[in-house]
């Protein structure tokens, strides 16, 4: 296991997600099968199409709650908070837990899980967000819903499955249209859910230390580890604070209007910036914008210090630390990125650059 | 089957009285007392059996379940135990050495199970279902809810079943087979449920840092918060004075006399260090609560009073549980690590 697991104990956990027929079954039955000599868990939304012996499967119920009356950051899933709960208490251990959720399923409230509650933060952390494409039919259910548009927008990984089905011209057009939802995430082209299990699993998506191991593009990092409080923490005071509005977290019917919304937005920024001045921009950020900011991820080059300053957000829920310093070599570069709906641009530049120290 | 094994432990002493401890090696789930016997619940599936009045003995191991054990309750009998576990099955244990499988819910957990032994029923609950066998009926009554279950109390008088879910409780009347259910409302997931002896309250744990709780007699609303952490164990003092909860680095004791707690402060004892209280338990004869702590601390206090007497310290290892039996002379401490302690307060 990896450096992170010797150091907190933590049992990394991998959520997958994808359309229906994405292949998400596919790639559990090969976790399942393969001679990895590890054990697994894996949390199902339904019994009756994996079959093991060795390891575990549960079925969950996917429900969803919302905490602390209505904000979307506290809406968790309260089966995995339990079904964690009792598998920890097992006498064998696990060396991983993978959730898969149904294809209609937002990923948030499976992430926010994770930062939420204490006992499932102490003894877990989440490893990654996997989507499974499905080359063939992404372009259709990108058009027809938005939790496909949603699920990958999430990922850390993409698996873009059944790329034999459609021409190389076509994987390139869809790579390009994951690429315009998704700047961040790492892209494999498997066939039936093929790919090297090392190279989806325990790799530490979230854990400020290993960014570069799956993303060695992001400027060097990104991510947080939500095993160590880094005082910035899953801070409640906006819901009472604030005054703003939790309710328009739009889950309606598909709505093919809606197929463009998502899109991300990189901000750079040659010059050092303000750690105070950033601190509260971030933060007014997210109380504001939070049910719209799907994720963001940050590698910040803060006026007077030499670590890079590593930021990240699931909705409100964010988190940021300084971690290593920045490579002799390379050049300071900060390089923050959002990816959610109804994003003003021209606002979330000017916002970032008056953080300039 | 039930098997004798040796327990490879002595006892320890300490103060008044001394400590037999048992070290059963897995994570202790649940624990229940039936008379002179306990029965702790085990992560390997195990259910044991300690008779309080023979500590040097040996316990007994029941292999119930295939995965891991997850609830315990007291059967309706005297000198056995029903369990549920993630195989799907409610066992019972009793100590003539006999492990049934009372009923079974294929592929699912069997996560809590609660008894009231004068009305002789028996409850307990998979994901949304919670199942209800009485004294005579063969077949389990059915109640489900529109999300999992996450506790099961019965009242003091053995007619309503409260069991808790996302956004409340619903309580359902044991008597009639048909009712729907009373909802008492609130927004988000409740866990653990509690009655007060006079039947009038219901308490609810929840996944926030908070209780919840109801007056049956006029429906006021009880909405108690500000804990460090979340409540994982209360109790009622044995005649409903004080509601003692864990989830916080001192024992929190709501006062439920003269109109009950509402705007008042609760009263707080023990303490150690900033370790949150993760276990508590009210003494049957006296208003005197236990109390146990993540760092292994375990303290009596009186609620009202701020100081707290250390009975014992289970090293790095958390208290899950604790139980007092009937005399209310000795405590069960069962811990994450997998020991159990036994703490003898009688003069020696």
């Amino acid at each position: 296991m990896s450096q992170t697991n010797k150091d907190t104990g933590a049992i990394p956990v991998t959520v997958l997600t994808g359309y229906l027929g994405a292949g998400k079954t596919t790639l559990l039955n090969r976790v399942l099968t393969e001679n990895h000599g590890k054990k697994y868990a894996v949390i199902v939304n339904e019994f009756g199409e994996i079959g093991i012996d060795n390891d575990l499967v549960v079925g969950a119920d996917e429900e969803v709650f919302e905490m602390n009356n209505g904000c979307i950051c506290c809406t968790v899933r309260g089966d995995l908070i339990r079904i964690i709960g009792s598998l920890l208490k097992r006498r064998e251990k696990f060396d991983a837990i993978l959730v898969e959720t149904t294809g209609l399923a937002d990923p948030a409230p499976v992430a926010q899980t994770f930062f939420t509650d204490d006992d499932v933060k102490k003894k877990t952390r989440l490893d990654s967000i996997i989507t499974v494409v499905d080359a063939k039919h992404i372009e259709q259910r990108l058009a027809d819903s938005n939790e496909a548009e949603e699920q990958i927008a999430f990922a850390d990984i993409v698996l873009l499955n059944k790329t034999d089905l459609v021409s190389p011209e076509q994987v390139k057009k869809i790579e390009a249209r994951i690429r315009s939802l998704n700047p961040f995430a790492t892209i494999h082209h498997t066939v039936r859910s093929g790919i090297a299990l090392n190279e989806i699993l325990d790799k530490g998506a979230f854990d400020l230390n290993r960014v570069l191991e799956l993303d060695p593009c992001f400027l060097h990092g990104h991510a947080f580890d939500p095993t160590h409080d880094h005082g910035h923490g899953h801070d409640h005071d906006h819901h009472h604070d604030h005054g703003h509005d939790h309710h328009h977290h739009a889950h309606d019917a598909a709505n093919p209007l809606h197929d463009s919304e998502i899109r991300s937005i990189s901000l750079t920024s040659d010059k050092p910036l303000s750690a105070a001045k950033f601190d509260t921009w971030v933060n007014d950020v997210l109380m504001g914008q939070g049910q719209d900011i799907l994720r963001c991820k940050g590698i910040l080059n803060m006026a007077g210090n030499d670590n890079r300053f590593v930021f990240q957000g699931v909705h409100m829920v964010s988190e940021g630390a300084y971690t290593g310093a920045w490579p002799a070599k390379d050049k300071r570069r900060s390089r923050f990125v959002l990816i959610g709906r109804k994003l003003d641009e021209a606002a979330l530049r000017k916002g970032f650059e008056d953080c300039v120290a | 089957m039930v098997t004798a094994e040796q327990r490879n432990s002595g006892s320890s002493g300490g103060g008044s009285g001394r400590i037999a401890t048992f070290p059963f090696g897995d994570y202790v789930v649940a624990a229940a007392v039936n008379g002179r016997l306990f029965a702790v619940a085990l992560g390997d599936g195990t259910v044991r059996l300690i008779d309080s009045e023979t500590l040097d003995a040996e316990s007994l191991t029941a292999r119930a379940h295939g995965g891991a054990a997850l609830c315990l309750a007291a059967d309706i009998d005297k000198g056995a135990f029903l369990s549920g576990g993630d195989d799907g099955k409610l066992v019972r244990i009793a100590t003539v050495g006999t492990i049934e499988t009372v009923a079974e819910v294929k592929g699912r957990w069997i996560e809590h199970v609660t008894t009231h032994a004068a009305s002789g029923i028996r409850a307990y609950a998979s994901g949304k279902d919670a199942y209800v066998l009485g004294k005579k009926s063969a077949e389990a009554r059915k109640l489900t809810h529109a999300t999992s279950v996450g506790g099961l109390a019965i009242n003091p008088k053995g007619k309503r079943l409260a069991a808790t879910h996302y956004n409340g409780v619903s309580l359902w009347w044991l008597a009639t087979q048909s009712s729907e259910p009373t909802r008492l409302e609130w927004k988000g997931s409740h866990l653990q449920v509690t009655w007060s002896p006079d039947g009038d309250y219901v308490m609810t744990a929840m996944q926030e840092n908070a209780l919840h709780g109801w007056r049956l007699s006029d429906g006021e609303h009880m909405r108690m918060s500000g804990y460090a952490a979340k409540v994982r164990s209360m109790a009622f003092t044995r005649r409903g004075h004080y509601l003692a909860t864990g989830g916080s680095e001192r024992v929190i004791c709501w006062p439920f006399t003269g109109g009950g707690p509402m705007g008042k402060a609760p009263t707080e004892f023990g303490g150690a260090g900033d370790s949150i209280v993760s276990a508590v338990a009210a003494h049957p004869l006296h208003d005197i609560v236990a109390a146990g702590f993540e760092n292994g601390s375990v303290m009596l206090g009186q609620p009202g009073q701020p100081g707290a007497k250390l009975v014992m310290k289970a090293n790095g290892n958390a208290i899950t549980t604790l139980v007092w039996n009937p005399d209310g002379d000795k405590l069960l401490v069962g811990t994450e690590g997998g020991d159990v302690h036994v703490a003898d307060f009688r003069p020696r």
